[in-house]
């Protein structure tokens, strides 16, 4: 029965389109605020180069007289810096736009190869089941006792760090929660009238999966996709802010944390505190969105 | 004699969020020392909210909004929450309907059985407590009963949980026990006994019970009276044989009617057509007249009052069945 | 039962031994040993000494072999920074890993059960809006942030408490620990208070869930009929129920504070083990880094191991109750 209801809420998205949608989705004010924010986040990030005051880390602009200058200061220049400056003298505003970019890329991609990977792995474990199935869940099951932090270090232990290192380490950590909500939906799919239908028309496995069982497990996939890469951003954070991630070249929300970290006992505390609360922001909005998406998508839950 | 219980125009009404519903609208009704009164009703008629009413345990968004619950004399509507809780237990008890979710899982039954009598007389001892306890278990028929204190409630069958619960009942010698469908999730032969059983105790103990069931046959073989509820309100209540014997209201007549006896044998049961209204919208007449074979249209427009009828007996209908 | 214990017992010797294989080539394969190990500057007869004395001359799958049969001895190799056996510095550094987790936990449970309960008892409430608020928020705060603020805020701006290090210890019963000096105590609150956050959270809203279900089941109903107190019916009736299914989560979840610890330990400095790993991985320390990730795994399949035996120990009873 309920998952009668899941299905029907996921089609009913597909055919009367976004309006319904966002009628549902827009009932908490909250969510609708929390996409907003999210939404302005995103931009900054893809547009950082253009929105930034300076680019923090073009040489020439950065001047080390300007270092550790308190929120609200203003150099020789004339140039005001609105968040201060950090230990090399950049803007901390601009490196927090650009860190915002470095932040998300490895969460969004991450979590995109993670979602690929574990959606394939756990379709095709409730397609086929059989020892197939039980192989690939129990080491999902394996993967899953073990906290995410956990597998990130001792991958990074073993690979060392960087950039391909730390997204190679984020989706090894994910996958198995995709591959886990991607086996229960597709199990509920395949018994359905519509694969048997597809099943006696003779077609192939792979289109089976791919263009019937797949549309219907969107839902839960997303849902898990939204709070999985708010894990993975944070995560990646925590890995860089202990020096284990991402390298000083591509400086993400946790580097800058990390780096303001030594100035903190000296009461410099912008240079820490503001990409904390750039990370905290985006951390919250994008599981407020992603609450209120599994809150529509939940069939116990309708109204 | 001074009836024990008193109740005078009851209403308790729960303020939700789509209305006002009415669940128990003005009832009265009285329960004699060591009387057992039936309160008959279907799901839904407000039979369990006057229950709970009495003790003072009903749930927000619900609360007693008049009426009087006289209790030796004293209106439980205006005591202080604390006195109530005093005479929970103690003087008042109740017998609740599904043995299997009364008893806490994972407390063991003396425990649950001390509480009782320590919360209300903190001089007793623990070890007179157990006593006593003990000797509860075994009067409602528990054997072993000093083992049977140690263990968890999962370890009981039904009926056995339900005894417990009796037991916890009469441990302090309430004066009244409100048993709200004490025997409904019991199998049919646990059923009889627990009946049988709760009879012979109140008579030893004088305590006065408050029957309440949707099962008419039930009360009607160990009530001295019974009250017939619908939709929130007392409709017909008297006598047990002047209402089995000659029901007035078209509803008793129609419960009845659909209790399978010995001489209606081979004769189809009758049934009541309809569903109750919503306790939310009801209708400004009669609440029974969409379902009534004999309504008027004077039933549409007001509520029959109650009517004390020559044979004790208190009816609100304008049309009343007439016995051949 | 027994072929259940076995045989998951069995799977657990195989992912350690699996794990075991993967840190070991893992490590081994990337990266060139005797480029990292070997002062640039050494002589070629001073390399090939270094290389014999570490084995590093042998083939890869013979070294393995040698480090299982010396791991099964206890000796995971000597650390290439303190020149002291992996496995005695990690031992030695286990005791305020331990200490940091337990506290941690314990601040969890004393905080985040009463806080839930109110949350659940009163889900309307600004109090509780603002709890739950805060437990959203507790759940999205990357650990190491929190950290540096409880820093910036209690340490350098307050200077209330200490932000590094364990502080003095004391012997307690043979337990050294910091709990027991007044210095110790204010060293461990600010790190344990960090590693809690998260758990606390968890706790926060398992109780509030567990209230919200529990308060509604007809044995509190029972146990206000009885006349009990509020207190004594939230404290004993409610709150048993609930902490028996929390502290068996949380207790069994005591491996994700060690592994979080790692992130705590590096931000306090608290000579922990997961300040050890940091370091070493920063230093390439192999040797550290294979023993602290065996007796990290080592941990956790022991822990996983008793959550699957626990589990299906307390299923007969989850069992009983489905089918009644």
């Amino acid at each position: 029965m309920a998952e009668v209801t899941a299905n029907a809420q996921s089609q009913a998205y597909s055919s009367s389109g976004w309006r319904k949608f966002w009628a549902d989705y827009s009932e908490s004010p909250l969510a609708v605020v929390a996409l907003l924010i999210f939404g302005s986040i995103l931009f900054i990030a893809i547009f950082a180069p253009f929105v930034s005051p300076t680019n923090p880390y073009d040489l020439t602009t950065v001047d080390i007289m300007n270092s550790r200058l308190p929120p609200g200061s203003e150099d020789f220049a004339g140039n005001i810096y609105l968040l201060g400056t950090d230990g090399a003298g950049r803007d901390m505003l601009s490196s927090i736009f650009f860190g915002l970019r470095v932040s998300l890329g490895v969460g969004a991609l991450s979590g995109l190869i993670a979602l690929i990977v574990g959606a394939i792995l756990g379709l095709s474990a409730a397609y086929y089941g059989g020892r197939y199935e039980t192989f690939v869940m129990r080491i999902v099951d394996i993967q899953l006792s073990f906290p995410s932090i956990l597998m990130a270090l001792v991958i990074l232990a073993i690979f060392g760090k960087g950039v391909e290192k730390t997204i190679i380490a984020l989706i090894l950590v994910q996958w198995a929660y995709y591959a886990r909500a991607a086996r229960a939906s597709a199990l509920v799919e395949k018994n359905k009238e519509y694969v048997e239908a597809a099943k006696c028309l003779a077609l192939g496995d792979r289109r089976i999966i791919l263009n019937h069982i797949t549309p219907n497990c969107m839902a839960p996939l997303i849902v898990v996709g939204t709070l999985q890469t708010a894990h993975a951003i944070s995560l990646e954070a925590t890995l860089s802010f202990l020096g284990l991630g991402l390298p000083v070249t591509e400086p993400s929300l946790g580097l800058l944390i990390g780096n303001g970290f030594e100035f903190m006992y000296s009461g410099d505390y912008w240079i820490s505190i503001f990409p904390g609360i750039a990370l905290l922001i985006t951390i919250v909005s994008i599981n407020l969105v992603g609450d209120q998406l599994r809150d529509m998508f939940n069939p116990r839950l309708q109204r | 004699m001074a009836p024990i219980l008193d109740v005078r125009n009851l209403q308790t009404h729960f303020f939700t969020k789509s209305g006002v519903l009415k669940a128990v609208d003005g009832v009265s009704f009285q329960i004699g020392a060591g009387e057992i009164v039936g309160l008959v009703g279907e799901s839904g008629s407000g039979k369990s909210i006057t229950g709970f009413s009495i003790l003072g345990l009903v749930d927000a968004p619900g609360r007693i909004v008049g009426g009087e619950i006289l209790f030796k004399g004293n209106d439980l509507t205006k005591l202080p929450a604390t006195d109530i809780q005093k005479m929970r237990g103690s003087r008042i008890a109740m017998i609740f309907q599904d043995p299997m979710m009364t008893l806490n899982p994972v407390l063991r039954i003396e425990t649950q059985m001390t509480e009782a009598i320590q919360t209300h007389d903190s001089s007793v001892s623990k070890d007179e407590a157990r006593r006593r306890s003990r000797d509860a278990l075994g009067m409602v028929g528990i054997s072993s009963p000093d083992e049977r204190m140690r263990a968890y409630p999962h370890q009981f069958s039904g009926g056995m949980r339900q005894r417990v619960s009796i037991a916890i009942a009469m441990l302090n010698r309430p004066d009244l026990i409100i048993a709200d469908e004490p025997t409904t999730a019991l199998d049919v032969t646990i059923q009889g006994q627990v009946i049988h059983e709760m009879q012979q105790l109140c008579r030893k103990t004088k305590t006065a019970l408050l029957w309440i069931t949707h099962d008419l046959a039930v009360v009607a073989g160990i009530s001295s009276r019974i009250c017939v509820m619908y939709a929130g309100r007392i409709v017909e209540q008297g006598p047990n044989d002047v209402l089995i014997g000659s029901p007035m209201h078209p509803y008793t007549n129609g419960l009845l009617g659909s209790v399978p006896s010995q001489n209606l044998r081979g004769q189809p049961l009758q049934q009541i057509e309809g569903i109750v209204p919503s306790l939310l919208n009801l209708p400004p007449g009669c609440a029974f007249e969409n379902r009534c074979g004999r309504a008027l249209a004077q039933c549409k427009q007001s509520a029959p009052e109650e009517t004390v009828m020559d044979d004790q007996r208190i009816l609100r209908c304008f049309n009343k069945v007439e016995q051949s | 039962m027994t072929a259940f214990i076995l045989r998951r017992s069995l799977q657990s010797i195989l992912v350690l031994f699996i794990m075991s294989l993967i840190v070991f080539v893992g490590v081994n394969l990337i990266g060139d040993p005797v480029d990292m190990l070997i002062n640039p500057e050494s002589d070629q007869a001073e390399i090939e000494r270094v290389i014999k004395e570490l084995g590093l001359d042998r083939p890869v799958f013979e070294q393995y072999w040698y480090f299982l049969v010396n791991a099964f001895q206890g000796d995971l190799g000597k650390s290439f920074v303190f020149g002291e056996p992996a496995l005695k510095l990690i031992v030695q550094r286990m005791p305020a890993t331990f200490e940091l987790a337990l506290f941690s936990l314990s601040i969890a449970v004393v905080f985040g059960i009463p806080l839930g309960v109110y949350a659940g008892l009163k889900p309307d409430s600004r109090v509780s809006k603002t709890i739950m608020a805060g437990s959203i928020l507790g759940f999205s705060m990357p650990t190491f942030w929190v950290g540096i603020i409880l820093i910036m805020f209690f340490s350098v701006n307050l200077g209330w408490l200490p932000s590094t290090g364990r502080g003095d210890v004391a012997t307690v019963f043979g337990i050294t620990s910091s709990i027991f000096t007044l210095d110790g105590l204010s060293h461990i609150f600010l790190p344990a208070f960090n590693l809690a956050l998260f758990k606390l959270s968890s706790v926060i809203r398992l109780a509030r869930a567990g209230t919200r279900e529990i308060i509604l089941q007809d044995y509190i109903k029972f146990a206000r009929a009885k006349g009990l107190s509020e207190r004594r019916v939230i404290n004993v009736h409610l709150l048993k129920n609930i902490l028996i299914p929390i502290v068996t989560i949380i207790g069994l979840e005591f491996g994700s504070l060690i592994a979080f610890s790692t992130v705590t330990e590096t931000v306090f400095a608290w000579p922990g083990m997961g300040k050890l790993i940091i370091e070493a991985i920063y230093n390439l320390d192999r040797p550290i880094i294979v023993a602290y990730l065996m007796i990290i795994v080592l941990i956790f399949v022991t822990l996983n191991l008793i959550v699957d035996i626990t589990y299906s120990l307390l299923d007969p009873r989850v069992r009983i109750k489905g089918e009644s």
